[in-house]
């Protein structure tokens, strides 16, 4: 099986400090792949240079596209970069007001991305949008409002509906459970399990919440200082950690 | 069907001064299709580090351990991962679940993760969690708020509702009562008579005299402690 994303040496700096370095991984389709480590530490900038938000200084990213197979994103032009992030990658800001667009209706915001992949039919656009509305359990008659009336956990599945519905290959979350409630927390969870199992999604996902990889990442690398310190099996890195760094992150995690 | 030589694994604490703790020497076994096999020996002694050590959940440091086809200490994660899908299953003692998902959803999930329509899995999960006595009413709320005992029947059902062909039992009957524990006994017959290969901790004497074929004493591959 060829990876759907193949990273190789990625590397980015800000002046003399370190983003970060040397970072490689593979990423088969239907694996999630969790990124813990504390604030600092790199990996949202590693996040942001795999999506293409930040131009890294070094390093390749093999993106296994539907017509011309494994292709470096970074060697692309930019309308073919734009048409990937529309098509075949979706990403999920931690803070919904960042992915969503506030003064849209709920069903625009979904309707929206389809249109931009040639969606023309106004009936089959409300129709999807109903759809994934309904599978991130917003109830219908919410459709026509604007993501300011809802609430944090509603505006999150909001964001996913609309990241997932011209069903991508792959998706970058930032701390996508972050700010929320545990009660939504978790419901957000089962969600996002049921989509990667039903839709065979790939997902990089950056958190620092430990529980959270360890019930959605089955592989997890851990950075510190911009470097990845430990990579493994999910389970395997928090239960026993072989790096310093490691054992102190799950070490220091308060029971509840 | 597992197969296990030379296998030797320390943990270093990098935060306490790295000491090391040697805790596997050259620790050896093989499980047979049908055989289940217990590991005996002290608290202590190694028991559940073994059996995480097959599971991939602990590192080796040296050594093989053959499941299947698959070198469980060299492989790389998706593979073990594939293989936890389809071969090899682990019934732990705890329970861990994402929060608020339903019982009955909870025992089909490792079906649905091989692809089994979900109506399947859910008769699979409805006629588990009946056989070990979950009362119908419990199936629709998540685990989480269960007692004990009922945990671990989930945990139980759960573990069998694929029929894998290897499988990891840690201490299947603890907190159960008798009928329940029966039910238990004979599920773990079942798998036998259909080939699994089966590694257990049986602290319940009556238990592993009947459900099991051999025990291996882990104090043989505790290092400090072996003759």
């Amino acid at each position: 099986m060829t990876p759907l994303l193949q990273v190789k040496g990625l590397t980015q700096r800000y002046g003399a400090r370190i983003g970060c370095a040397d970072v490689s991984f593979d990423l088969y389709p239907g694996e999630v792949m969790g990124i813990v480590g504390e604030s600092g530490s790199g990996k949202s900038t590693l996040l942001n240079c795999l999506a293409g938000h930040l131009e890294a200084d070094a390093g390749e990213v093999i993106f296994d596209t539907r017509v011309d197979g494994p292709r470096d994103v970074r060697a692309m032009s930019e309308p073919e970069r734009r048409m990937l992030a529309r098509t075949d990658w979706a990403f999920v800001h931690q803070n919904p007001r960042d992915g969503l667009r506030m003064g849209v209706s709920a069903g625009g915001n979904v309707g929206e991305r389809l249109m931009a992949v040639g969606a023309r039919h106004y009936g089959d656009i409300r129709g999807q949008a109903l759809d994934w509305l309904d599978r991130v359990e917003i109830a219908a008659d919410r459709i026509d409002d604007r993501p300011t009336a809802f609430s944090g956990g509603m505006q999150q599945r909001l964001q996913i509906a609309r990241n997932l519905v011209t069903g991508p290959r792959l998706v970058f979350m930032d701390e996508p459970t972050g700010g929320l409630d545990v009660s939504v927390q978790a419901r957000l969870l089962d969600l996002l399990r049921g989509l990667v199992r039903e839709m065979g999604l790939s997902a990089v996902i950056v958190t620092h919440d430990l529980a959270v990889v360890r019930l959605l990442a089955h592989r997890l690398m851990v950075m510190k200082s911009g470097h990845v310190v430990e990579a493994g099996l999910t389970d395997q890195v928090l239960d026993d950690p072989q790096h310093g760094y490691t054992q102190l992150l799950v070490s220091s995690v308060l029971q509840a | 069907m597992i197969e296990i030589s030379n296998l030797s694994k320390n943990f270093v604490l990098h935060n306490q001064g790295g000491a090391v703790i040697p805790v596997m020497r050259d620790a050896a076994l093989s499980v047979a299709p049908g055989e289940c096999v217990a590991l005996i020996g002290a608290s202590g002694a190694g028991k559940s580090t073994l059996m995480r050590m097959v599971y991939g959940n602990y590192l080796a440091d040296a050594g093989m351990i053959r499941v299947g086809e698959l070198d469980v200490a060299r492989e790389q994660p998706r593979e073990v991962l594939a293989l936890r899908r389809a071969t090899l299953g682990y019934v732990s003692q705890f329970l861990r679940v994402v929060p608020r998902v339903p019982t009955l959803d909870v025992v089909a999930e490792p079906l649905l993760a091989l692809g089994v329509a979900h109506h399947e899995a859910r008769l699979r999960a409805r006629d588990l969690l009946g056989r070990l006595n979950i009362p119908e009413r419990l199936w629709s709320l998540s685990p989480t708020t269960f007692s004990g005992g009922e945990q671990q029947r989930v945990n139980i059902a759960r573990g069998f509702a694929h029929a894998y062909p290897a499988l990891l039992l840690d201490e299947p009957t603890a907190s159960l009562d008798a009928a329940n524990r029966e039910v238990v006994l004979r599920l773990i017959e079942e798998a036998k008579a259909r080939g699994a290969a089966i590694l257990g901790i049986f602290h319940d004497e009556a238990a592993r005299d009947r459900v099991c074929d051999r025990v291996v004493d882990v104090t043989r591959f505790t290092p400090g402690l072996a003759a």
